[in-house]
């Protein structure tokens, strides 16, 4: 009954009371496991929180809105290297990582513009973001010369920057958040844009947004400007890709540009589609099994990880294109299903055997 | 004088590379529409299979007709395990063929280890001025011309490329004239891989051949494609020019890198100017 509940209520209307139940029961076991666990499982959660909010980024707008955008990890690496070169060279972090947010918004915003606003089809925006993705990482690859500073921070080329200070409290400058500080920080952020795209879809934008999936010319014909409604909710996933760029940056100390190259936009992709697109749930619990999975596998060392992640993808693709979690919902609704009506049958078959007796 | 020669040189030779990689893009992605991500692991493929069969001993270009014999064997295998149950879901092909790209990528490492390999099939060079041209790489410019013409006459002249084109535009009329649409599917998917592999062929002796080399074409022969527009040839040869010299310009005043992101820039401007491609309001052609 809880899954059926969590699954079933449409995006558009208010989320069920189970729905808050079961996401507040969440978000007290996230908050205690620390108290039970040591420092590496903290370290370990934190990485999954951040990417899980990434994740959400494309999930939404890949699932909500219908655009499938590869751009993610580069706005991800554009918000670390944000973070990373504005701290470096301010010693001051709260303003960086606002900016981590707000640079990213910046380039989705032009970006989004050229490709949306030429009303390229949803397939030539997706090559389109990739290409970026790809050109941008070279890009960045190519920094390693000496020149190649912004303030005082170089950017090392494919090196990285490996000396991102931590974030700091905003009112304290000394203090920083370490470890177990970044997994409640992490934790709250992605339970908070969770709920924030969750509520958003409720909103006469999310409607919008969704309608737009559905049919881009209907919407049209209503009189809304789909390629408004369209760039805002890319810069809005841009926006929140940054703020899991500069949190990466924060966890590890460390941005390099494998943050925005093709195969992390490739876990990126398998997060989503192995959780499920059409819940925002989806992305989060993808993001888990699929993390789990590559941690377990590297450590069992069965050689490459690309030839098993590209196996995956294409068993997902042709088998369970819904994602785990969608089919998972449909088989315990079918089960709960069948069986109700299995006892509603042998009712009717009890009172006519009761009747003709 | 010299200067300017080698300023036509280097457009030319830029030119040429792109035709050479979109081609096969052109006629996979602009004519059957399907997105084949795996684009650059075809070339991937095909420079490996140079590498082997010239290894082997074989001279260079029977190889890389082998090599491009070899890639359209494989493609049409993709096509039939993988391709033919997604036509018509754009978004799933683009998901399956990067599985495959990726899956590509793990299987040749495996294979043959993520160092590079070279293929040597050097025919000297000539001093223009100061600087040197390689002979290989006027072969290289000319070939990519050649496979254009070519690709273009069979579609152009031929019956087996009018029931291609017809296919490609109207499958359900085609079928019922009485054409095996699955089979011209097939085919011109296995043409569209076998120019691929052999643009990964003939670039093999000039790029450092390695697993991962393929993210370098698949990004420009996709810009390339969808600049071009709705006609795959005449698109290609259009879109090419206007990268080929920006690219070449750029490339040769500055650094690689700084030329592909000219290149890229001017394709996002031309999306938004054109976004029906250059081509799009083009009535007929191919």
């Amino acid at each position: 009954m809880f899954i059926q509940k969590f699954f079933e209520t449409p995006p558009s209307q208010m989320p069920h009371r189970v729905w808050w139940t079961l996401v507040g029961l969440a978000v007290a076991i996230g908050l205690l496991i620390p108290r039970f666990t040591e420092i590496d499982v903290h370290l370990d959660l934190s990485i999954v929180f951040i990417f899980a909010i990434l994740a959400l980024s494309m999930g939404f707008l890949w699932g909500f809105v219908g655009m499938l955008s590869f751009g993610q990890t580069v706005f991800f690496g554009l918000g670390g290297y944000t973070y990373a070169v504005w701290s470096l060279n301010y010693n001051e972090t709260t303003f960086g990582m606002i900016l981590a947010i707000f640079i990213p918004v910046l380039a989705a915003a032009a970006l989004g513009y050229f490709m949306i606003y030429g009303r390229i089809s949803s397939i030539y925006f997706t090559v389109t973001t990739l290409v970026v993705t790809i050109v941008l990482e070279k890009a960045v690859r190519a920094t390693s010369d000496e020149r190649f500073k912004i303030g005082d921070v170089m950017l090392r080329g494919q090196n990285g920057i490996s000396t991102v200070p931590d974030l700091q409290v905003p009112w304290n400058h000394h203090e920083t958040l370490f470890l177990t500080g970044v997994y409640y920080l992490a934790f709250i952020l992605m339970v908070l844009s969770y709920i924030g795209l969750r509520l958003l879809l409720t909103t006469h934008f999310g409607r919008v947004l969704v309608s737009i999936r559905e049919n881009e010319h209907r919407a049209e014909m209503l009189g809304y400007d789909t390629r408004r409604y369209r760039l805002m909710a890319f810069v809005i996933s841009g926006g929140l890709a940054g703020l899991a760029g500069g949190l990466y940056g924060v966890w590890g100390n460390f941005v390099a540009p494998e943050m925005m190259n093709l195969s992390s936009a490739a876990s990126l992709v398998m997060y989503v589609i192995v959780g499920g697109k059409s819940t925002l749930i989806g992305p989060l619990v993808g993001t888990g099994i699929v993390q789990q999975a590559t941690n377990w596998l590297g450590t069992a060392g069965l050689g490459q990880v690309n030839l098993i992640l590209g196996g995956v993808m294409i068993i997902f693709v042709m088998v369970f294109p819904r994602g785990v979690l969608p089919s998972l919902g449909t088989a315990v609704t079918y089960l709960l299903q069948s069986r109700r009506h299995l006892s509603v049958q042998s009712d009717v078959v009890g009172k006519n055997a009761q009747r003709e007796a | 004088m010299s200067i300017l020669i080698i300023y036509l040189y280097q457009i030319a030779f830029s030119l040429g590379i792109f035709v050479l990689i979109s081609l096969g893009l052109a006629i996979i992605f602009g004519m059957m529409k399907v997105i084949n991500l795996a684009q650059g692991e075809f070339i991937m493929l095909g420079a490996y299979l140079c590498l082997i069969t010239t290894q082997a001993g074989i001279p260079f270009w029977l190889a890389v007709i082998l090599s491009s014999l070899g890639v359209g064997i494989f493609g049409v295998i993709v096509e039939r395990c993988l391709i033919q149950f997604l036509y018509g879901r754009i978004m799933d092909t683009l998901l399956a063929t990067w599985g495959l790209s990726l899956l590509m990528v793990g299987m040749v490492t495996t294979i043959f280890g993520p160092q590079e390999a070279g293929v040597d099939a050097q025919l000297g060079k000539f001093q223009v001025g100061d600087y040197s041209i390689a002979v290989y790489n006027l072969v290289l410019i000319g070939l990519a011309f050649l496979m254009l013409l070519l690709t273009f006459c069979l579609w152009r002249y031929t019956r087996f490329g009018l029931v291609v084109r017809g296919t490609m535009q109207k499958p359900q009329m085609a079928a019922a004239l009485g054409i095996n649409t699955k089979y011209y599917y097939m085919l011109t998917f296995g043409y569209g891989s076998a120019l691929t592999g052999f643009a990964g062929a003939v670039l093999a002796p000039i790029v450092g051949n390695q697993p991962t080399m393929g993210s370098f074409y698949v990004a420009k022969a996709f810009v390339t494609v969808i600049a071009g527009g709705d006609l795959p040839l005449m698109g290609t040869l259009l879109a090419s020019s206007v990268f080929g010299v920006t690219d070449g310009i750029v490339s040769f005043l500055s650094t690689q890198v700084v030329g592909e992101i000219c290149v890229l820039l001017v394709a996002i401007v031309l999306l938004r100017l054109l976004p029906q491609g250059i081509t799009g309001r083009f009535r007929r052609g191919i």
